[in-house]
């Protein structure tokens, strides 16, 4: 360290001090991370008894390793991860880590940079977090990092990695890059990385809670969340949107914003006739919310995007659009089982809802509940 | 010559090489490329117009809000749209506190460590460093209590042995100059932003939904009601919330970050002399406080619009957008002819990738070196950003940056002439953080103010659908992100995006050489900056980050047509 040249690896460290020795040192205590793994058990939406569990796997877990790669990216996520919630729990997760690379973050520049990487590339047993797609069209040259493709570096770092998490949409499914007609041939993590397990955490960007989350999942447990079809964990992306909104109860009496701006909008109806994708899309955004919990776009009187899903720079567009058919009313629906087809039975409903919003219209100055 | 390369230049955002010729001890050549492209422009072609802002949005994810904001005004200037001034206000206060916590965390977390030797400060006496932060500001966190527990949390980490973003950096390099006390009170305040970045930017989820990526912009206004009497609006409950917020930046930005800079400039007065560049300059000016229709015609700005050229602070000159053309004569893409410039209306581009096949040394910087392109300003090179928009209002007579560049000059004992430089660069960003800071919460209550006149609209709602455009119209979108002047230049035919084309702010100052050999800011700006150990060019960073690059915003992406040549270069 005094000659800044040397790096230390896991194992070579003695004596560290366990999570809870090292909180406190940090002016951290025991109240304040035990309500850290609570918010967490929450997130993760673990039984209350387990929440002593997540406590005890943290304070005495060694910092895992971490290779935070940043390719073709915005930095969004990584913005994103520095507003974790709550302001002692950012510090308390990068804590849980040892980021030993992250470009926007870290000290070293050029090759010292690469060493670092390199050498706990080498160590082995580290998670992987990618941010950005990669692309492998002409043989990758339309991102490099050190004069290397983002295709060969994330062959190398991902070997002998524990785990891989794909942060944001970009990471996971190709995201704005592959968006129509992909000119570099952008991908997601999942279609180059095989043999490691790859965690799709879409979004976009990612919540930062969701991070968190997944990270402490695998610490307290040993193992990986369970995913859907997309790769992504059940307990962020396991419910509709639509069937945690705030303003479903307005989609269910048939009342819509029909202009910005309106009565309606003003009063906090359904974005629906808007083009809110929230019908089609899976993410705990109505639960969790943003930044600490302040708001989340549909709160704040915009439609959803859609940006959990996999394509949806094409799937999503025209954004103001609205959708042409809304699945069902059962909340039993997973993004599974749902699939393309939708029953006629939903369109039927909505069909209906779009009348009586016409029928029911607002005498004014009366707000109907 | 040796050839010292820095790739990946981190602590930016996006991927940033840099090649640098070094004789004796000092740089005599720079060359800047931009290693990564995703192809937004050509997959706006043939969108929605109205779409075009949420994926000009992801262009960047560090300055979230620029790209937006310009996306929207370049489709209200082609449709001839005025959005209501509710909007106005809420665009210049989600800007606003954007300049303010984005400039912070430049400072701090991507810019400190190039003066502050974090080693060092574990030599540092908590009483004295105590009383040093205590004789330069009344910030309170300020107890030898407070540092030891600082001093003792950096131990801990040191001792953990695994010093994660802060492993193998340049500590000990003869460059840093700090006294162990003064770099105790960086790392302390390092970490105090890193915590305040996050309580402030809540003002974008207020406003927006949600940081990064907010998502209340409309073209022709905003999605974000307002409504004193609903809790689904704007209230009075949410602008206390947001003037809480403003209150904290503005005492941050104050008792904080100016004091730091004005503490550690003296120990680097050497830098107001290194970094120069171009000496011209270029503001496309912001946070418009009167109403209008027109981008060429913006009304009353708050930061002005102008050009400054060589250094001459007496004339501030009118800006031409027709004036903006891009040259591809050292950037990977061809035109008819690349010795000619183009216009971004014209906005044609092929890929034309000449450079070595990867994995490289060395990129051939004779021929074409980086996939950004090279704009210029009535054919001149121009430098863009806080410095920029500084020296603008400052030759303008701007009342507020008057008094705080007069003071900081004052405080520093140096000349105007000390802007120009790496140094002055960064002073400059401090000082339009703490001009910027100032104005959060009057404009806040500007805004309340015209609530409670009972002007409820967020919205032009007569040009919602495309039905109601001409078969085809042309315009152009501004704003002065964070790190400079930014344009988007859109065309629209039958309701749909026909081309597209930013020009960005690090596209200006990270560009490569033009046809006539013009290097870009950072190009011009490291030459004669000093090198003490090229196997650690800790010195090249410094004036590299005074710039805050961004260079996924930098990248234009185009239609990938014809045929590729590839070679590998000769060194």
């Amino acid at each position: 360290m005094a000659k800044g040249r040397r790096i230390v690896s896991i194992s070579e460290t003695a004596g560290a001090d366990g999570m809870l020795a090292m909180l406190k040192h940090k002016g951290v205590s025991r109240r304040e991370f035990l309500r850290f793994c609570a918010v967490i058990g929450a997130t993760l939406a673990v039984p209350v008894e387990m929440v002593g569990k997540i406590a005890d796997a943290l304070a005495s877990v060694r910092r895992p390793p971490v290779i935070w790669l940043e390719f073709q990216d915005c930095a969004g996520c990584t913005e994103s991860f520095l507003r974790a919630s709550r302001p002692t729990v950012a510090e308390i997760v990068l804590d849980l880590l040892s980021v030993d690379y992250h470009e926007t973050i870290m000290a070293a520049a050029g090759r010292q940079a690469e060493e670092a990487r390199e050498a706990t590339i080498k160590t082995g047993g580290h998670l992987v977090i990618v941010e950005g797609s990669i692309p492998i069209k002409d043989g990758g040259l339309y991102c490099c990092v050190g004069g290397r493709t983002a295709m060969e570096i994330l062959s190398e770092a991902t070997r002998g990695a524990a785990a891989v998490i794909a942060v944001g949409n970009c990471a996971a499914f190709g995201g704005l890059a592959a968006a129509e007609p992909n000119p570099t041939g952008a991908v997601g993590v999942r279609d180059l990385v095989k043999g490691v397990p790859v965690i799709n955490l879409p979004g976009c960007p990612v919540n930062a809670i969701n991070i968190t989350a997944t990270v402490v999942h695998y610490l307290t447990f040993k193992s990986l969340p369970e995913l859907d079809a997309w790769g992504r964990p059940l307990f962020a992306y396991g419910k509709r949107i639509h069937d945690n909104c705030e303003r479903r109860a307005h989609f269910d009496a048939g009342q819509f914003v029909e202009a910005w701006g309106d009565e309606g909008h003003r009063k906090g109806w359904c974005l629906y006739k808007m083009g809110c994708k929230g019908p089609e899309t899976y993410s705990n955004c109505p639960t969790v919310r943003w930044n600490e919990g302040i708001n989340w776009p549909v709160g704040a009187g915009h439609g959803c995007v859609g940006c959990t899903q996999p394509g949806f720079w094409d799937t999503m567009t025209p954004f103001y659009r609205r959708l042409p058919t809304v699945p069902g009313f059962s909340v039993e629906s997973t993004a599974d089982k749902i699939g393309l087809g939708l029953a006629a039975a939903a369109a039927v409903g909505v069909a209906a809802h779009a009348v009586a919003s016409s029928v029911r219209r607002k005498t004014k100055g009366t707000e109907e509940s | 010559m040796p050839r010292v390369v820095i790739d990946p230049v981190t602590r930016i955002e996006g991927h940033l090489r840099i090649e640098a010729e070094v004789s004796g001890r000092n740089v005599a050549s720079a060359w800047s490329s931009g290693t990564m492209f995703r192809g937004l422009e050509t997959i706006l072609k043939g969108r929605d117009p109205r779409d075009a802002w949420l994926f000009t949005q992801r262009i960047c994810g560090v300055c979230t809000t620029v790209h937006a904001i310009c996306s929207v005004r370049a489709v209200e200037d082609a449709l001839g749209i005025q959005i209501p001034p509710n909007a106005r206000m809420i665009r210049n206060i989600i800007e606003g506190i954007q300049y303010v916590q984005d400039h912070v965390i430049h400072f701090y977390h991507l810019h400190a460590l190039d003066w502050v030797d974090i080693v060092k400060a574990l030599d540092a006496d908590p009483a004295k460093t105590s009383q040093l932060a205590q004789s330069i500001s009344d910030w309170p966190k300020s107890s030898a209590a407070y540092f030891k527990g600082v001093k003792e949390r950096v131990q801990a980490f040191v001792k953990s042995g695994q010093l994660g973003p802060f492993a193998n950096a340049y500590w000990g390099h003869p460059a840093y100059k700090l006294p162990p006390e003064a770099n105790l009170m960086a790392v302390a305040h390092y970490l105090e932003a890193l915590e305040w970045q996050r309580e402030v930017i809540k003002a974008h989820a207020i406003l927006g939904g949600k940081n990064p990526h907010l998502q209340t912009y409309l073209v022709g206004g905003m999605s974000c009601p307002v409504d004193p009497n609903s809790q689904a609006g704007l209230n009075a409950d949410s602008i206390a919330y947001l003037k809480e917020l403003f209150a904290k930046a503005k005492e941050f930005v104050e008792k904080v970050y100016l004091p730091d800079v004005l503490a550690v400039a003296p120990f680097y007065l050497d830098w107001a002399k290194v970094g120069e560049g171009l000496g011209n300059f270029l503001s496309f000016g912001d946070f418009p406080l009167t109403d209008t229709k027109s981008s060429d015609d913006p009304g009353d700005l708050f930061l002005p619009r102008g050009v400054i050229l060589n250094r001459d602070l007496k004339t501030v000159h009118p800006v031409d957008q027709k004036k903006v053309a891009e040259y591809v004569t050292h950037s990977w893409y061809s035109y008819e002819d690349d010795k000619k410039s183009k216009h971004p209306w014209e906005g044609e581009t092929r890929p034309n990738y000449t450079g070595p096949k990867p994995p490289y040394k060395y990129l051939n910087v004779d021929g074409k070196y980086s996939w950004l392109k090279a704009p210029r300003y009535d054919d001149k090179a121009v430098e863009v950003g806080p410095l920029a928009r500084m020296l603008v209002a400052y030759a303008a007579g701007h009342p507020r940056v008057k008094h705080w560049i007069d003071a900081v000059l004052a405080k520093l004992r140096v000349g105007p002439e000390a802007l120009f430089s790496t140094l002055g660069r960064t002073a400059a960003r401090c000082i339009e953080t703490v001009v910027i800071a100032e104005q959060l919460i009057p404009w806040t209550d500007e805004l309340a103010a015209n609530i409670s006149k009972g002007d409820l609209r967020i919205h032009e709602q007569k040009h919602w659908e495309p039905s109601t455009w001409p078969k085809e119209a042309e315009g152009w979108g501004w704003t002065e992100a964070p790190r400079g002047a930014l344009g988007h230049w859109v065309r629209i035919k039958d309701g749909k995006i026909e081309n597209y084309q930013c020009i960005v702010p690090t596209t200006w100052n990270a560009s490569p050489r033009d046809a006539s050999g013009q290097p870009g800011a950072y190009e011009a700006a490291l030459v004669g900056t000093p090198v003490a150990d090229p196997e650690k060019p800790l010195e090249i960073l410094r004036t590299i980050h005074s710039f805050d690059p961004c260079i996924a915003c930098a990248v234009h992406m185009v239609e990938p047509r014809g045929r590729k040549t590839f070679y590998i270069s000769g060194c």
